[in-house]
């Protein structure tokens, strides 16, 4: 019968508007931002520098490797190293970034320079709700702006951050454990140098 | 490849050998008009300059490059690693596919080992995509033909759902950014699997649905049927692919032709089509949707426990040996292949897309010659391009 095909489709069509009164599954909308659907843990929207303690400036992992930089897609990192030292978390001295910069107008959320990074300092962000009047300063972020606790870290990805916290452990474990071993055979080597001229005098 | 039936002249449809060029056959002036650039039915920047003999197409000269962007000297500018968001950006309607073909092709360059349990990941994600493009395509289709947004709406709300899975697991929606050389990023939890199983089950109630919403309709035959016919000898020569080729007839599915993959292990049938219209090409895309969903129930069922990324593959300093190597995949628009050449250095010498947008738009004027203009847009809506990836 010709326009079977039609009746049978609104039919269908009927279905899902009846439908949609009596199951909640079909109910899919969200209301932002009165409701919200919530965070998802693997979600990633720009990147942000991790610091250790409560101090940002004396906490932070960052040694301005400019690995990041380097790697970056679409350019959109800018760091200077600074010219001295400072001691990191563990109190071993480290460069650091005089200048972080991300510019967030051009990034473009791909965090290669999370997988790149050798020393788990640049991570990425949940924040969505950047929106903002000034279009370069406040697109712009600085080190300052980027910067942001590991323990911040743990609340929005917190299965990833577990695994990175002990990864950084291990680390520093070994780190440890090289550092005595060399204290040890420095010691040695220490005690032996004196040695030596004595045995030359002789 | 089989070029089954061609010699029966009987079986082939009316009007099929069409002359390249129509005299227009009344008085006056050609019309010519240009739809486009912004023309609702082109999804993003791209112009027809069509002359009219009254409602007949005579001429149709396709312009694009609106949307170019300099993809491939991008690529050649910056490491192997720093390509792979850009080629989300290719067919942004199918992301995982097109970091899939460009994996396979440094793959290739390289000779890594992809583990048992990334290619099982990237099986499942690659059909995923494919159900989503197809649905989202044919609810485009039949918006064109002024179905004004309910099959369109019914498509989105399943790809919804597919998308939500793409966001759990790589961390956004549309730019996944997944795949990596030897493997995948991240491993996908217990947890994910399981909502895939339970996304995966509901998908042929959604495929049933579009089903008896739209494939019987006797307008959606009367618009489709006989339209925008392409011939199976003109598909093979100009380098048509994918679900274009197949509803031409031709047997050329390189899921079944490479078994790149690990896509010898599944059972699935290849669609084709009879009659080399739109409608066929409608079609070919709700059967592809329930051979993917066999494709998805047997991965999810197999996936083994494992790795997921090559244990000697490298992030930092990554510079393949001279060579050149080309990888290509059945992606949901037809084949998408990369072509590297690597001099040994952190960057790609030369690196080349063959995009299945690109390829399957040039045979759109022998396609509309002769049809009229409303139906132009029709044939053009079922040719299923991305400009993304036809501009690059």
């Amino acid at each position: 019968m010709l326009g079977e095909g039609i009746l049978k489709g609104l039919a269908e069509t009927a279905k899902n508007f009846a439908g949609s009164f009596v199951s909640a599954e079909r109910m899919t909308t969200v209301e932002y931002p009165e409701e919200r659907i919530a965070p998802i843990e693997a979600a990633r929207v720009f990147p942000f520098l991790v610091y250790d303690g409560t101090d940002w400036e004396s906490g932070m992992r960052c040694v301005a490797c400019q690995i990041c930089e380097k790697e970056c897609p679409p350019k959109c990192i800018y760091i200077e190293k600074s010219k001295d030292k400072k001691p990191d978390a563990i109190g071993k001295p480290q460069f650091y970034p005089a200048k972080f910069d991300v510019d967030i107008a051009v990034c473009m959320s791909c965090q290669i320079c999370v997988e790149v990074c050798p020393f788990e300092a640049i991570k990425m962000d949940t924040e969505f709700e950047l929106s903002t009047d000034d279009r370069f300063g406040g697109l712009l972020l600085d080190r300052e702006e980027l910067s942001k606790s590991n323990e911040y870290y743990h609340q929005i990805h917190p299965t990833e951050a577990a695994v990175v916290d002990a990864r950084l452990t291990e680390g520093r474990a070994k780190a440890d454990a090289k550092t005595t071993a060399a204290a040890i055979t420095g010691a040695i080597r220490g005690a032996e140098i004196p040695k030596r001229p004595a045995e030359g005098g002789d | 490849m089989s070029l089954s039936g061609l010699e029966k002249e009987k079986d082939r449809p009316e009007g099929w050998n069409r002359p390249r060029l129509i005299e227009p056959d009344g008085e006056g002036e050609l019309l010519e008009i240009a739809m486009g650039p912004h023309h609702p039915s082109t999804h993003g920047g791209f112009r027809m300059d069509v002359a009219l003999d009254g409602e007949r197409v005579i001429r149709l000269k396709p312009v694009f490059g609106y949307l170019h962007r300099n993809h491939e000297k991008i690529a050649e500018g910056i490491g192997y690693l720093g390509s792979m968001p850009y080629t989300d950006r290719l067919d942004y309607i199918c992301s995982l596919t097109n970091n899939w073909a460009y994996a396979l092709a440094v793959e290739k360059l390289t000779g890594q080992e992809v583990p048992e349990r990334a290619e099982y990941l990237r099986v499942i994600l690659g059909e995923l995509t494919r159900v989503q493009n197809h649905a989202s395509s044919i609810g485009f289709l039949i918006q064109e033909m002024g179905a004004s947004g309910t099959p369109l709406m019914y498509a989105f709300r399943e790809r919804e759902k597919i998308l939500d899975l793409f966001e759990g697991l790589t961390g956004s929606r549309m730019m996944c950014n997944y795949m990596r050389f030897g493997g995948c990023r991240v491993d996908a939890p217990e947890a994910w699997l399981t909502a895939a199983r339970k996304v995966v089950a509901g998908l042929p109630g959604f495929v049933d649905e579009v089903d008896r919403l739209l494939t019987g309709n006797e307008i959606l035959m009367a618009r489709t049927q006989g339209v925008g016919v392409l011939p199976p000898e003109l598909a093979v020569n100009a380098g048509v692919t994918g679900p274009m080729l197949r509803a031409s007839g031709v047997n050329y599915d390189i899921r079944k032709v490479d078994h790149y993959g690990i896509y010898d292990r599944f059972n699935f049938r290849v669609p084709l089509g009879d009659h080399w219209d739109v409608y066929d090409r409608y079609m070919i895309r709700m059967l592809e949707m329930r051979e993917s969903i066999s494709i998805l129930e047997q991965a999810l069922k197999d996936i083994p426990a494992g790795p997921v990324m090559d244990a000697k593959a490298k992030i930092r300093g990554f510079r393949p040996k001279p060579g050149e190597a080309y990888g290509r995949i059945e992606a949901p628009k037809g084949e998408l292949g990369f072509y590297l050449i690597s001099d040994g250095g952190p960057n790609p010498y030369r690196y080349r897309v063959r995009p299945p947008s690109l390829i399957n738009l040039t045979v759109l004027e022998d396609m509309c010659l002769g049809s009229d203009v409303a139906d132009v847009v029709l044939i053009f809506g079922s040719v299923d391009i991305v400009l993304g990836e036809v501009d690059r």
